[in-house]
């Protein structure tokens, strides 16, 4: 056996790593990007502390930094974020993962190939219009009935309920083609020894496919956190440091968007504010993210 | 078959959009000046900056291109803030702005982007302070109005107002409460008007102060309650906010050309045209008219820069 | 399914209950979303039907909502759309045949990338507008606040969803296969090319309409590169301000003369029709190349 056999041709070898250049350099953006969001935050993140202490910031409830007798406490933005977020999840991953297995386990090619692109257009919906529905309909026609007085017209269930819809499509179509890629012999085998649809789904489908799941919980989460307009819309614009959903709140991607593009002078500690709010976004997806990858490598499973 | 359609369709719709993107069409509503104007002015003007003067700029922008197709005008919305931050970085050529542009902080950001410009004034706008229908309130004077909104005391209302980033709450808070930002912390925010308008309308509780223009849309939902600064209840109007007689909620409404934008002759005749017919497009934009005074120092401040 | 793989039945009247209760638990997560997505689209339909017609779709926006119209928005989205297509599909696709079929996991360059798109992720929109800004609308490439720099910051935005989805769908072609090709003789990017890629790009015509179907919608980061809210024309090219759809909608539904309202529900029904025909390529796509091990 010659080289040329086992290796390939010469040529071919360097196209090989032409390619594989080329192939490294489009992943690299990505490192650019985040370099490049760091940098543009940066500048003003650090004025912003010579203002504002970091302990203010971090451990202050209080945020209202367009008051006359500015605070700059952020733990309301934050519990607010995770609070719109927590419901959003809690409506988005049953209905997408009961979605995603009835369609790739139960339907028929024809009813797949109709349902799925419907729930994707529920993710084309721009989210203004998220927003109004949740602001103009949901609110008063739902959750009004259901919760009368303790809820008020601007509430985080209403905003993270919707936004739970709006993910959706990203949980469902991700796991779903996770679990049709689950090869035909793990399910033939499961069922030649007996078991039921119920148990080949649950126990043989949804492991083997885990690790694309998981991928779609993460994408739906990182889009539920770094969403803006619904929120903005039907949760108000209150920073109340609460838990409670029936509750109006601010997130940090709130303050963000309405102080971008609202009447703050530029180089005012309000303005900076914006920068330093975007840049602990930035650092808490970054810590979620890096503990869900730890999550997906240790259960991710090889089957072949 | 079904491949066959669907790839038809698509090319045709591509082809549609892209063969047409080139001559799109171009309706722009008439105009109403007296005045001539060249037919072969070309040039693209950059105005951008606040949502409420926004109305503005855009009938001047669309009644102005009427007349002047090889213009093209595009006006954004990033707010007085936000427009005047690309106006001092050179990348606007008129900012729109609901407040005097700030002397402690976008000043010397002109000044460091080396950007002269002049102070305009194109029209007037007023906040209303409305309550529900079942409400009665005919009138409430500055300081009750101060207590109600600067302090906790008063809880019998479900209180509405725009939310701490926009120019109104800035206004209201000054003018009324004493101090930019002053104000007390539990009403409802909202960045859009008309989310205030449903609010106060729909609660029977509800009280809450935004843009004149969005009571006036919604005049028959809402009780419009006058303010006494010391001379005797004064409901807005467009009369009453052009006089100045309804205080202290008046303010005017600003355009900051630049000294390089005005230079060019298609800006020039554009601010001509506004100066020219601004209380046609006041009215277009349901906004209110400057007074003849008004018009006059604005006339002024435009002429000097144009030197 | 094929025949071979339905399911002996279930000799176990409980287990058939059971099964019974699954499936119909499956069924309304299905039924629930459909339905959500069906008021939704009535409650648009019926505040913007009225406003639709010819005129609404050729003209440009005015004061006067009689004869506003949405054609330099429409066009505005077009472009931006075909542009983030381009932009998006090779560099995401390439991101993912990078990440699963070259790079070495252990390395820690490798990973870095990779904790990098997930982030990349989760970053707000408005964030990537201001990045957008900052480098794109001015600092190194300064290109203005025009549809490019527009189309640009939007691809940077949707580009992990695409590299996410896409990597997903690699990975889920069997080793078999690769090893199979590899076996008779091709190189590594011939296998990749010929066999790999194939199979999955069902997977990635889904990462392909998520990102689509995410930017066509997106306002904030367009706001802040500075794209207008009011533009009379087609973008002329690249190199054109622009605005879009999104931002014509948004901005109508802050007015508050009714009618605008009106014309916003009408502009969101054509946005629609834009996206489902988008979207209607992704899916020929994927119908046609879907695969069963």
């Amino acid at each position: 056996m010659d080289a040329v056999a086992v290796f390939g041709e010469p040529r071919k070898r360097r196209g090989e790593q032409v390619i594989k250049g080329l192939l490294f350099l489009a992943a690299l953006l990505s490192v650019l990007t985040t370099a490049g969001i760091v940098f543009s935050l940066l500048e003003e993140t650090i004025s912003f502390f010579g203002d504002v202490s970091v302990t203010e910031f971090l451990g202050g409830t209080e945020w209202y930094p367009l008051f006359a007798e500015p605070t700059f406490g952020v733990v309301p933005l934050v519990t607010g974020t995770l609070l719109v977020s927590g419901v959003a999840l809690l409506v988005a991953v049953p209905i997408g993962l009961g979605a995603a297995v009835y369609l790739a386990e139960y339907a028929s090619p024809r009813v797949r190939r109709t349902v799925k692109p419907v729930l994707e257009l529920l993710a084309g919906v721009p989210t203004i219009v998220f927003g109004y529905f949740a602001l103009l309909f949901f609110t008063p026609e739902v959750l009004k009935p259901l919760f009368g007085e303790p809820l008020q017209g601007f509430n985080a269930l209403s905003a993270g309920a919707i936004m739970g819809f709006m993910i959706v499509p990203t949980i469902a179509s991700v796991s779903e083609d996770a679990m049709s890629a689950v090869p035909t012999s793990l399910r033939e085998g499961a069922y030649g020894l007996g078991s039921t649809k119920l148990q080949v789904s649950t126990r043989v489908v949804f492991p083997a496919a885990l690790s694309g799941i998981v991928a779609s919980f993460v994408l739906g989460a990182s889009r539920a956190i770094g969403e803006t307009m619904i929120v903005l819309i039907a949760a108000g614009l209150q920073p109340n440091f609460t838990a409670d959903p029936r509750k109006s709140v601010e997130t940090m991607t709130t303050f963000i968007a309405a102080t971008a593009k609202g009447d703050a002078a530029v180089g005012s500690t309000a303005y900076k504010a914006i920068f330093a709010v975007g840049t602990l976004l930035f650092v808490l997806t970054f810590v979620m993210n890096m503990i869900s990858i730890r999550f997906v490598r240790k259960y991710r499973q090889v089957y072949e | 078959m079904f491949h066959i359609r669907l790839t038809t369709i698509l090319a045709v719709s591509g082809a549609l959009a892209f063969a047409a993107a080139g001559c799109g069409e171009d309706e722009a509503a008439e105009g109403s000046s007296s005045s001539s104007q060249s037919q072969d002015l070309t040039g693209s003007i950059r105005i951008d900056g606040s949502s409420t003067v926004y109305p503005f700029a855009q009938a001047a922008a669309e009644t102005f291109m009427g007349q002047n197709p090889g213009v093209q005008i595009s006006v954004g919305q990033s707010g007085t803030g936000g427009g005047f931050e690309k106006f001092c970085a050179g990348e606007t050529d008129i900012s729109n702005a609901s407040r005097p542009i700030k002397d402690d902080e976008e000043v010397p950001l002109c000044e460091k982007g080396g950007v002269e410009y002049a102070e305009v004034q194109v029209a007037n706008d007023g906040i209303a302070v409305v309550s529900n229908k079942s409400l009665e309130i005919d009138c409430m004077t500055t300081g009750e109005l101060k207590e109600l909104w600067s302090t906790s005391k008063v809880k019998r209302y479900s209180l509405f107002g725009p939310g701490t980033d926009s120019g109104t709450f800035d206004f209201f808070t000054d003018e009324i409460n004493g101090e930019e930002g002053l104000t007390r912390k539990d009403y409802q925010p909202s960045e859009d008007d008309n989310v205030l308008v449903q609010g106060v309308a729909g609660d029977e509780n509800g009280l809450g102060y935004f843009g004149f223009s969005y009571y006036e849309q919604n005049a028959d939902e809402l009780n419009l309650i006058g303010v006494d600064a010391g001379d005797g209840c004064v409901k807005p109007s467009a009369e009453t906010i052009q006089d100045g007689s309804y205080k202290p909620l008046s303010r005017p409404l600003f355009m900051y050309p630049s000294a390089k934008a005005i230079a060019r002759p298609e800006v020039k005749a554009f601010l001509d045209y506004v100066e020219q017919n601004q209380e046609q497009i006041a009215s277009d934009a349901q906004l209110v008219a400057m007074t003849s005074e008004q018009a006059a120092k604005a006339q002024q401040a435009l002429r000097k820069a144009e030197q | 399914m094929s025949a071979i793989a339905a399911p002996i039945p279930a000799a176990d009247r409980r287990d058939r209950w059971r099964g019974g209760v699954f499936r119909g638990v499956l069924l309304s997560c299905i039924v629930v979303s459909a339905a959500m997505l069906v008021t939704l689209l009535i409650d648009i339909a019926l505040d913007g039907a009225g406003a639709l017609s010819f005129n609404f779709l050729t003209n440009s926006p005015s004061f006067r909502p009689d004869v506003a119209g949405i054609w330099p928005a429409l066009m505005g989205t077009l472009w931006l759309m075909a542009i983030v297509t381009l932009f998006v599909v090779p560099v995401g696709v390439a991101a993912a045949i990078y990440l699963e079929e070259y790079a070495d996991p252990t390395r820690w360059w490798n990973r870095l990338i990779e904790v990098n798109i997930q982030n990349l992720a989760a970053v707000p929109s408005i964030v990537y507008g201001i990045l957008g800004l900052a480098f794109i609308v001015r600092g190194p490439l300064s290109l203005g606040p025009v549809v490019m720099a527009g189309a640009l910051t939007l691809g940077l935005l949707v580009l992990p969803v695409v590299i996410i989805a896409s990597r997903e769908a690699i990975r889920a072609v069997p080793p078999s296969i690769r090893e199979g090709s590899l076996a008779l003789g091709a190189t590594q990017w011939q296998t990749i090319w010929k066999q790999v890629l194939p199979s999955a790009i069902p997977g990635i015509a889904t990462g392909i309409i998520l990102a689509l179907s995410r930017a066509i919608g997106e306002t904030a980061p367009l706001i802040v590169i500075g794209a207008a809210s009011f533009v009379a024309f087609a973008p002329s090219g690249p190199d054109s301000i622009f605005t879009a759809v999104p931002l014509q909608m948004y901005e109508w539904i802050s007015r508050p003369q009714e009618e605008f309202h009106q014309l916003a529900a009408a502009g969101i029904l054509v946005l629609m029709t834009v996206l489902i025909l988008m979207n209607s390529v992704a899916m020929w796509l994927r119908n046609k190349y879907e695969s069963k091990w």
